[in-house]
């Protein structure tokens, strides 16, 4: 089964951190990604830039309103994204305690994956 | 890394949001210090602990004003309350505090936090200092470490700095529409001249002063969380983060500056490009030209040539032409001639600054400019003195060494009898 594992953070808090503390951040999850992908279980992940870097679509009109900025405004922010492939959610659970381990603050939303398209981007 | 560092993290982003409300409780900037500075002392016992509350600024806001208050009461009472009672109280109210601040002034808080150290009657680096302390919450040691002077030099321009915006109004009304656009400028250029403060540094301060880069950085993502529609803080955004994003190639081992032509652009920071492409982007969808965005927007065409030679100088010919209509400046004209050389040749160019003679006399890039192009004509002993006397005005020994490379490198053309290829791109780089 697949699942996304959805990351949540205060992004300002995020951006505050110095370069040494987010790269010991990303040192961390490494390992976990590592382990991950060793067992065959990683699928694509993407880490997002900052919400102001966002562009929203409402079709709550028509034609449908370009807006800047993210979808909602939350005190915490969607920031990136797994792809697992797991046996149940006891696993997806597991793997995102790791991950928490690995991550200061911040909230995790885990989704098991109804379509999935691995895509043909050639980067 | 331990959790204190995180903590350290969560109270400087709470910051600005905090100060900026309790500024707007107490209306006096050294009351509304002084408040955060205790609650942040309680959330250094408490959250370890605990963990950090889910909105940390409002935890700091709501125990900065029972503190202050507490303090005010005992002070005329003579009549001490627990503090910890305080405390204990807000544990069970946590969960419900987001919702009972005041939400709706956070915007204004900030803005209003950032624009009083925008006042007009300060100069440009106590502005800066001032947002340093204020906005950012370095310490004094930190800024002076910065700006290279001695820290009780430091404290003095910030005691002097707060000084007159004691003295000065602050706004404390919620602004109009024209207020807030006018404040939101204002911050805007604070924010560039934390950033320059940063950039222009010499080797040998480069390193001690690149926070100040990533701090305007910082702020300036600040600002378009607040105004995420504004194309000129898209712009602005965008210029910090692609010019940041060269920082590192900017000079070399030595010090020495490295021309963008001759940078490893195969170093430059992907993902600062990636959020500054993003948000020029976005800020062109709004059809509202201004002097960031078309800034911006030149650095936007050096970061997408993946070769030197695979730069459109035409196209940075037209924006400096959009810019010098927008904020004519000798200067602009200037940096234009850069691309008009490249497109046009040196002559063309040579005859755009001329004129500019008169006004630039004393400006080391006028006279670096001036040889590049005198060089590329052949003029050989006009270009040497041209160099020398951009020598002269060079406001670094980087800058100096840098014209020294090139006056070299024209002697020995003119003794080899050949003629000078050199670059122009000493302005962008």
């Amino acid at each position: 089964m697949l699942y996304a594992i959805l990351c949540y953070n205060d992004e300002d808090v995020v951006y505050s951190w110095t370069k040494e503390e987010d790269d010991a951040v990303m040192a961390k999850l490494d390992v976990v990604h590592q382990k991950l992908a060793k067992q065959g279980k990683l699928g694509p992940a993407a880490r997002l830039l900052p919400t102001t870097a966002a562009t929203t679509v409402r079709k709550d009109r028509e034609p449908p309103l370009v807006i800047d900025g993210p979808f909602a405004e939350t005190k915490e922010q969607l920031l990136g994204f797994y792809v697992i492939d797991c046996s149940a959610l006891e696993e997806a659970l597991e793997i995102t305690r790791e991950l928490a381990r690995a991550n200061p603050g911040g909230a995790y939303e885990i989704r098991p994956i109804r379509l999935f398209l691995p895509g043909s981007a050639a980067r | 890394m331990n959790d204190l560092a995180f903590i350290d993290a969560a109270l400087t982003s709470a910051r600005p949001q905090a100060v900026g409300a309790l500024l707007r409780y107490f209306r006096d900037l050294d009351r509304a210090e002084e408040a955060f500075q205790e609650a942040c002392l309680r959330a250094l016992q408490h959250w370890p602990q605990n963990g950090p509350p889910r909105d940390p600024a409002a935890w700091l806001i709501f125990v900065g004003r029972n503190v202050a208050i507490d303090e005010a009461r005992r002070r005329s009472k003579e009549q001490a309350l627990p503090p910890d009672d305080v405390i204990s109280d807000l544990e069970d109210a946590e969960g419900a505090l987001a919702e009972r601040l005041d939400g709706a002034h956070y915007r204004d808080d900030i803005l209003r936090l950032m624009f009083i150290c925008c006042h007009p009657d300060l100069p440009a680096n106590q502005q800066i200092a001032l947002a340093l302390r204020l906005v950012s919450g370095l310490s004094v040691k930190q800024i002076a470490r910065a700006f290279l002077v001695s820290e009780s030099a430091m404290e003095q321009r910030i005691t002097r700095a707060k000084g007159r915006i004691a003295e000065a109004d602050v706004p404390f009304e919620t602004p109009g529409a024209p207020e807030r656009a006018e404040r939101l400028a204002a911050v805007a250029a604070m924010i560039y001249l934390v950033f320059n403060e940063g950039y222009s540094a010499s080797a040998d301060a480069a390193e001690r002063r690149a926070p100040l880069c990533e701090e305007a950085i910082r702020l300036a993502r600040l600002l378009l969380r607040l105004f995420p529609g504004e194309p000129e803080i898209m712009g602005l955004t965008a210029l910090l983060l692609l010019q940041h994003s060269r920082a590192t190639v900017r000079l070399d081992a030595d010090g020495n500056i490295v021309l963008l032509e001759d940078q490893d652009r195969r170093l430059w920071n992907g993902e600062m490009i990636a959020e500054g492409l993003a948000l020029v982007d976005k800020a062109i969808r709004h059809r509202r030209r201004g002097p960031y965005q078309i800034q911006a927007a030149i650095a936007a065409v050096h970061a997408r040539a993946g070769r030197p030679e695979d730069t459109d100088w035409a196209q940075i010919d037209l924006l400096y032409a959009a810019l010098e209509s927008l904020q004519p400046s000798p200067i602009v004209t200037l940096n234009r001639a850069v691309a008009v050389a490249k497109v046009r040749g040196a002559a063309a160019a040579l005859a755009m600054i001329e004129p500019l003679a008169p006004r630039l006399s004393g400006y080391f890039h006028f006279f670096g400019v001036k040889g590049y192009l005198l060089m590329q004509l052949g003029r050989t002993q006009e270009a040497r003195v041209a160099f020398d006397r951009a020598i002269a005005l060079a406001n670094t020994a980087a800058e100096a060494a840098h014209i020294r490379l090139h006056l070299d490198r024209l002697m020995k053309n003119a003794a080899d009898g050949s003629s000078a290829g050199a670059d122009l791109a000493g302005r962008h780089g």
